[in-house]
């Protein structure tokens, strides 16, 4: 897991500007991006950067996987109906066959089911945890860079101090204290999340705040309120768009780890994590439609919305070089 | 560079205080009160009330902190009493065991992504590029335990190669002892991290092999191999060595994952021991010395930044 690594590539001066992706750019493979003059919210015209967008053909394939995933999901136990909640002691450990096309687990639920409710939470929680920690982390760091100075320097120490301990150990000891819900889940996984996007909006703030057109707001009477909202952060939108989709890769993992551990929401709530810490323990018995699925789903979602994530960053990088 | 290492010695100073701040406020955010959670539910009022007066929870929180500090401060991490041992005398204990699985992982990790970084430069979207590119972006989406479990089945299980499970001797000399047992916890921490410090050394080499420098070193006749090792290599490394400073946060996440996964004697292992066990102390002790890990980690990056590159310092 390298969200740390990649939440910290930016004080390398070397890190591709755009977005956040595990697999940074540096200069020479990606020339360096000439930033827009004018604030016209990030993206430009929309609809050729969407056509631009799918002729990405990984960007597009990771767009695919994750609609067919959400549909898979949440559309799926509308026409595949199976029991989660009761177990059935008289069904464990079946394998693959008529009724039950994936078998089903130790107590009897029926896998390829609980499969789509599992993924029901990892996507509704990793969703909603890129978007709060992202709408944070963005004010954040668009107000820090913004107004520079000693607030800038007490509210990126605070950044350094959260960010210094890795997340995992911090979820892990709140887990023990508190019994997880799914609020208090979002709540401490963007808590924990935010910090990648304050850095990161806060170098593209503290380049735009140079810019003519922020003068210009100033000559006009406009306050810093305005700045922040009218001006920092619509032409932050690009990088802030791209990190919040390797965010929802991330919280992804670090909800499967913390489920896998055993950290996660407690019974009935089903999760991909847990399912596969579950079936682990016939790992010796070769119940491996115990195993695999739960982890190829994991994988799956996780490679399809980084694959997304690269492709909008490569696209915006494109379109950024273009102007 | 003098002016430089000192400011970046008071920040690294000022995240360890907002640490030890951070670290008191989760202490004191476990509901209820901190005698009943180590003492138990069934606890008298005057046991509390002794435990309290004992460890000082009557007094003002500012007073407590700061004698919290002086106890981070000297080396005193707290004291388990699930364990019925000090959280230091754990560190200490099990620390080398930590050093030696994240050491030689990593070593094998540089040894294969570096050269293997720098041939995929060479062969840009070439077959070896596009394969080791694909391998290491499904390695990185891979939860790590998923890659572990992935090990166990097939070297373990599928074909008997190695055991499943990490050396189980407590001290340092046992587990080096049973390098078998090692292979496997080894191999999935190398993976991961192969994964992420690959990709780097790509594109760091990418980026050199483009410079004017090369070419120049190349026009003026010097061989292939000098050119590669003296020139492509040593610039690239570079953001590499930072890369290693900035590392240890993912690390030890990953090292705590495959410590549970191969029940690995580890502090990643103990933590989470402790963290079944609602064993705070320890918890807590074990994150104080992660959030230095880190915290130096960083300002290792730095400061080797600064050293191997000057226009850092003058910049």
């Amino acid at each position: 897991m390298a969200e740390i690594v990649r939440e910290t590539t930016q004080s390398m001066p070397d890190a591709g500007p755009v977005g956040q992706s595990p697999y940074p750019d540096l200069p020479g493979e990606e020339p360096g991006i000439v930033r827009a003059a004018v604030s016209d919210g990030g993206f430009g015209a929309r609809q050729p950067f969407v056509a631009a967008f799918m002729e990405n053909r990984t960007g597009a394939a990771g767009l695919g996987v994750v609609v067919v995933i959400a549909t898979f999901c949440f559309l799926g136990p509308l026409v595949y109906h199976s029991d989660q909640v009761h177990a059935n002691i008289a069904l464990t450990n079946l394998a693959p066959g008529a009724g039950h096309p994936l078998g089903t687990d130790a107590n009897g639920f029926d896998i390829l089911g609980r499969l789509m409710v599992g993924g029901q939470s990892a996507l509704e929680i990793s969703l909603a945890v890129a978007l709060v920690a992202t709408c944070f982390g963005a004010l954040w760091g668009a107000v820090s860079g913004f107004t520079g100075g000693v607030i800038d320097a007490v509210m990126m120490r605070i950044v350094d101090v959260v960010i210094a301990v890795p997340a995992i150990f911090l979820l892990i000891y709140l887990a023990t204290v508190f019994r997880p819900t799914v609020p208090l889940l979002i709540v401490v996984l963007s808590l924990l999340s935010w910090l990648g996007p304050a850095r990161l909006v806060r170098g593209e703030a503290l380049s735009l705040r140079t810019r003519e057109f922020v003068d210009a707001v100033r000559v006009a009477g406009g306050r810093n309120s305005r700045i922040v909202g009218r001006h920092i952060i619509p032409n932050a939108l690009g990088t802030i768009t791209v990190n919040a989709t390797f965010q929802v890769a991330d919280a992804i993992i670090i909800l499967a780890t913390l489920s896998f551990l055993g950290f996660g929401l407690p019974p009935p709530a089903v999760s991909w994590g847990a399912m596969l810490s579950q079936g682990t323990t016939y790992l010796l018995d070769g119940y491996w439609w115990e195993v695999y699925p739960a982890g190829l789903m994991v994988m799956v979602t996780v490679v399809a919305f980084n694959f997304v994530g690269d492709a909008l960053r490569d696209t915006l990088d494109a379109r950024l070089r273009e102007r | 560079m003098i002016g430089y290492t000192l400011r970046r010695l008071v920040q690294a100073v000022v995240v360890l205080i907002g640490l030890t701040v951070l670290v008191f406020a989760l202490e004191h955010m476990i509901p209820g009160n901190l005698a009943r959670a180590i003492l138990g539910p069934r606890a008298s009022p005057g046991a509390i009330a002794s435990f309290d007066r004992t460890n000082g929870l009557q007094r003002p929180v500012v007073s407590q902190y700061l004698t919290f500090l002086s106890q981070v401060v000297h080396g005193n991490l707290g004291y388990s009493y699930r364990l019925n041992q000090s959280v230091d005398s754990l560190v200490v204990h099990e620390l080398p065991n930590d050093l030696i699985l994240v050491g030689v992982a990593l070593c094998l990790a540089l040894a294969i992504a570096i050269p293997l970084g720098v041939a995929q430069a060479l062969r840009r979207n070439r077959a070896l590029d596009h394969v080791a590119t694909g391998v290491s972006f499904l390695l990185y989406s891979m939860p790590s335990y998923w890659l572990g479990l992935l090990l166990i089945a097939g070297l373990a299980i599928g074909v008997h190669v190695f055991p499943p499970e990490a050396p189980q001797a407590a001290s340092p000399a046992g587990v080096l002892a049973d390098p078998r047992a090692l292979v496997l916890p080894v191999i999935t921490l190398t993976l991961v991290n192969v994964a992420l410090f690959g990709r780097y050394m790509r594109s760091a080499a990418v980026d050199t092999l483009a410079q004017d420098y090369v070419r120049m070193a190349r026009s003026k006749g010097l061989p292939e191999r000098a050119v590669l090792l003296r020139h492509v290599l040593r610039n690239s490394l570079v953001p590499v060595v930072t890369l290693l400073g900035l590392s240890v946060p993912a690390v030890l996440t990953t090292g705590l994952v495959v410590e549970y996964v191969f029940n690995f004697p580890g502090l990643g292992l103990t933590y989470f021991n402790a963290a079944v066990n609602a064993d705070y102390p320890v918890e807590l002790g074990i994150t104080v010395i992660v959030g230095l890990a880190t915290v130096l980690g960083s300002l290792f990056a730095d400061l080797a930044y600064a050293v191997l590159d000057p226009r850092v310092r003058y910049g």
